[in-house]
């Protein structure tokens, strides 16, 4: 230490971390320094302890043993409070606001007791922060009401609201525009120079490398390496990549090679464009779907597009430009306020979600928990929620639950569902394994039109690629798929056209060529929007 | 990885039915031992011999021929109570307007029987009075029914505003239009005991606690074997993962409603038409909210809420002869019922963190 007196005190240092879970060892020794002015990123798969450690600076969790140093002493972060307290702010991967108050009424908690609600320097405040990270949001609407990517942006709100010494931020470019991710790293960098330290969680390496200043890799909750601000800015991006892949695998990574591969080609390869024979008529027909909204949600406007058999469409957008809106309109969730949707021939405008159903349209839900699972029921139940009353499993209404158990074990079987047994409850399987159970529940059955939505929000690398391929094994199978993704790179990787939504409307529909990410960006902020 | 993966298929393994059993019995003991134990301190502090007390409950609850018969009798309306709200409870409906249900349907049957056996035989009366009362019951849940289904209202606000009027107009209807002018107090005619529901065998009590008690059997069996009762769990449980899966939440809302106060309604029928023969001006046992603890602690099982309202009945019973002869206010049983309650929690929650703890 004698011979680095001239450092920089850290911001915040953790030193010997450990964080033990029944099973699982979470974060196991360890030691990571973060400094003020740096932008810091923790790179790591699901699993590797990334936000176990968050939790620990957060005030969430308490290690079981090591020390955390807070400028130049060591301090005990024993609730969130204190570690607000002590100037850290941090943007949670679940969104963590109180879902029946509006976007201010949120900004404003956590003010001393005593003290008035000050609304008009808060609202003066919210507007400055908006404009900061260039979102549109509005302060009056109930936050239950905003679509997740929404609610994140309040989240960031909020940690930047008390300014603060640490910015924590759990991946939290995954609901953002490319332009909205350069705004971001914008954001960062300013704040980076104003000395906040900043602990950036991603998985994307490409982030990584463009905004941290530092880089370090967790695996199996130990820090298996770092590379230091002065070895990443004199490294190339490619270089940058290989290393940190090596870190995150392994050097002799064959079983994960498929890992690796996904994460180092993530976004750089083109979906080979099928032959879509457009002479025929297409499977799905949508004509000027209009939808009644509630208050601060999005509208859907005049939304017309046809997909074809065997194709894949990609909707994209900034969270909560009505993509929801639009899924939950097709699977019949929404009554329509004006326009056609047809299935094949069949008009389906004003039929029931059970009916559409029936007619081969399958709904894959972004809220897995929310609305997609009944998380106390077993997962059995939640496996033929979409059933209930059908025969094999029901005869005359009486429930055959032997044959329901049976035939849940067969589907866990063939859809590597990792769950102790068919009667567990969903809610405690992991969410790759709540996906792969609503998989297993749509497309079991004759389907003939799928909607995704967000079908690898918050995946694991094996996760998203297992999804990914049974997105396009059943466009293979001449599936008309509909794919509903904030991530760009994922939609350029399956689909064969992208459409853009910008404030409920569509605002141009692109096919999925070279330089179609340009395009996509422009539609993405309304440059070209009607 | 592989032992850990290991041992938490152990632990979802189906355990031996018998050791299970044995398991929830024990859960399930404990708490009723705390209870009397720490409501003989207070009947200590009351100046009371607890043991006394305890012996004369029992007794006359359980243990004398009148006692117990009382006591079975006293079930019935209990267990159609407990039907209704476990219909409600399991599809997450907060129906606690019961009363209301309740008195409302036993009035209408105790004008309606006298009225009608003079003109059909008796058990078409009874089969008559059965069903209006059921309907009267589902009626008088159509509004909070509707309100929930259109409006999203909060139905324990509105079943609880019902229940009010329901109760104020059960007293109307006794005083004014049903009122038995050769009465001195106001009350309905009265129904003749031979007209009345059929005792079984030799004993006092009357074969509505069969009606009673099939009831609670069959709503049970509906919750848990048939499509209709999965899909009101399913709505309980996540109204959201309803609408998704196609369910139409609004019937099943409506349906829900009206089948439970239809349970409660036939309790009341069968209250009057078993017991009083009439309902007098002012009358009204409250049953309703006594019950919903006990269907808590059943957990909503139907098998298991039988036992609780038969526990629950004996105390009643025999508290209020002790109350009588020993000066043991009778709102003491409902305090045993309230440290049940607690101790059943507190087991609850130190079982729930053994088993994480064993689960490290």
């Amino acid at each position: 230490m004698t011979d680095r007196d001239h450092a920089v005190v850290p911001a915040v240092a953790v030193a010997g971390i450990t964080k033990r879970f029944p099973g699982v060892v979470a974060n196991d020794d360890i030691s990571l320094t973060f400094n003020p002015g740096e932008i810091h990123v923790l790179l790591g798969e699901n699993g590797a302890g990334k936000s176990t450690l968050i939790g620990i600076l957060a005030g969430m969790q308490q290690p079981d043993a090591g020390e955390i140093r807070v400028g130049d002493r060591a301090v005990r972060l024993a609730s969130p409070r204190d570690s607000l307290d002590r100037g850290i702010g941090t943007v949670f991967q679940h969104v963590l606001l109180v879902q029946s108050l509006t976007v201010v009424e949120n900004l404003m908690l956590g003010g001393p007791w005593s003290s008035r609600l000050d609304r008009t320097s808060a609202l003066a405040r919210f507007r400055e922060l908006c404009q900061v990270l260039a979102v549109t949001l509005d302060p009056d609407a109930q936050v239950g009401r905003l679509s997740l990517g929404e609610q994140q942006q309040v989240e960031i709100i909020r940690a930047l609201w008390h300014g603060g010494r640490v910015l924590i931020l759990d991946e939290p470019t995954s609901m953002l525009t490319p332009a909205g991710v350069r705004e971001l790293g914008l954001v960062m960098a300013r704040l980076r120079d104003q000395g906040v330290a900043i602990i950036f969680i991603t998985h994307k390496l490409k982030e990584a490398y463009e905004f941290g200043d530092r880089i370090s890799v967790l695996r199996l909750g130990r820090t298996v390496g770092e590379i230091t601000k002065e070895r990443l800015s004199a490294m190339s991006e490619q270089e940058a990549t290989d290393e940190v892949i090596r870190l995150m695998f392994g050097p002799t990574a064959t079983s994960e090679q498929g890992e690796a591969d996904t994460m180092a080609h993530e976004g750089r390869r083109r979906r080979r464009t099928v032959v879509v024979d457009r002479a025929q008529p297409p499977f799905l027909l949508v004509r000027d779907l209009s939808i009644e909204t509630r208050p601060g949600e999005s509208a859907l406007i005049d939304v017309s597009f046809d997909v074809w058999p065997g194709e894949i469409l990609g909707i994209a957008g900034v969270d909560g430009n009505g993509q929801k809106q639009l899924a939950e309109a097709l699977a019949g969730q929404r009554r329509t306020a004006s326009g056609t949707v047809a299935l094949r021939n069949t008009e389906i405008t004003h039929l029931s979600v059970a009916a559409r159903r029936e007619l081969g349209l399958r709904y894959i839900t972004d809220e897995r928990l929310g609305e997609g699972t009944v998380a106390a029921h077993s997962v059995s139940t939640n496996l033929f929620l979409k059933e209930i009353g059908k025969p094999p499993f029901w005869w005359r209404g009486i429930t055959r639950w032997d044959r329901i158990h049976s035939a849940a074990r067969n589907k866990i079987a063939t859809h590597d569902i990792r769950t102790p047994s068919e009667r567990t409850p969903i809610g405690r399987l992991s969410g790759g394994n709540i996906q792969k159970s609503l998989l297993a529940r749509e497309l079991s059955t004759e389907s003939g039109v799928v909607i995704f939505n967000k079908p690898t929000y918050g995946l694991d690398l094996h996760n998203i690629r297992s999804a990914r391929a049974r997105i396009r094994q059943g466009a293979d199978a001449g599936l008309a798929t509909i794919v509903i993704s904030t991530e760009l790179d994922e939609l350029v990787e399956l689909c064969d056209r992208i459409g853009v939504m910008y404030q409920g409307r569509l605002s141009g529909i692109v096919d999925n060529v070279e330089g179609a990410e340009i395009q996509i960006g422009l539609l993405m902020t309304g440059a070209e929007a009607a | 990885m592989t032992a850990q993966a290991a041992s938490a298929l152990q632990d979802e393994a189906p355990k031996p039915a018998v050791h299970a059993g044995l398991a929830t019995a024990v859960r399930v003991l404990i708490p009723i031992v705390l209870a009397l134990l720490v409501g003989a301190v207070v009947i200590f502090a009351l100046g009371k011999d607890p043991l006394t007390y305890y012996g004369y409950v029992m007794r006359r609850g359980l243990l004398s021929p009148t006692g117990v018969q009382a006591t079975i009798t006293r079930m019935a309306p209990l267990l159609m109570i407990s039907a209704g709200l476990i219909v409600a409870f399991r599809a997450g409906i907060w129906n606690l307007g019961v009363d209301g249900q309740f008195l409302l349907a036993a009035v209408v049957t105790a004008a309606l029987a006298p009225a009608l056996i003079d003109v059909v035989p008796g058990w078409l009366m009874i089969l008559i009075c059965l069903v209006v009362a059921t309907l009267v019951g589902a009626a008088w849940s159509v509004v909070p029914a509707f309100l929930k289904a259109r409006y999203g209202v909060n139905e324990i606000i509105t079943t609880l505003m019902m229940t009010f009027l329901g109760i104020g107009l059960a007293n109307v209807l006794v005083k004014i239009p049903f009122n038995d002018p050769t009465t001195t107090v106001p009350q309905t005619a009265t129904l003749a005991v031979e007209d009345r529901l059929p005792r079984l065998f030799d004993t006092t009590i009357h074969s509505g606690v069969l009606i009673a008690i099939a009831a609670v059997l069959l709503v049970h069996l509906m919750m848990t074997r048939t499509a209709f009762g999965l899909k009101l769990q399913i709505v309980g449980a996540n109204p959201r993962a309803a609408v998704h899966a196609g369910l139409n939440v609004s019937r099943l809302t409506f349906a829900t409603f009206a089948l439970s106060a239809g349970l409660v309604g036939l309790g009341g029928a069968i209250e009057v038409l078993g017991v009083w023969g009439t309902v007098r001006a002012d009358w009204n046992p409250a049953f309703g909210l006594l019950v919903v603890p006990l269907v808590f602690l059943a957990r909503f099982h139907g098998v298991a809420v039988i036992g609780f309202v038969l526990f629950f009945a004996v105390l009643m019973i025999g508290g209020e002869s002790a109350s009588r002869r020993l000066g043991v206010p009778t709102d003491f049983v409902l305090l045993l019922v309230g440290l049940l309650m607690v101790f059943l929690a507190l087991v609850e929650y130190l079982d729930h963190r053994r088993r994480q703890a064993t689960q490290a």
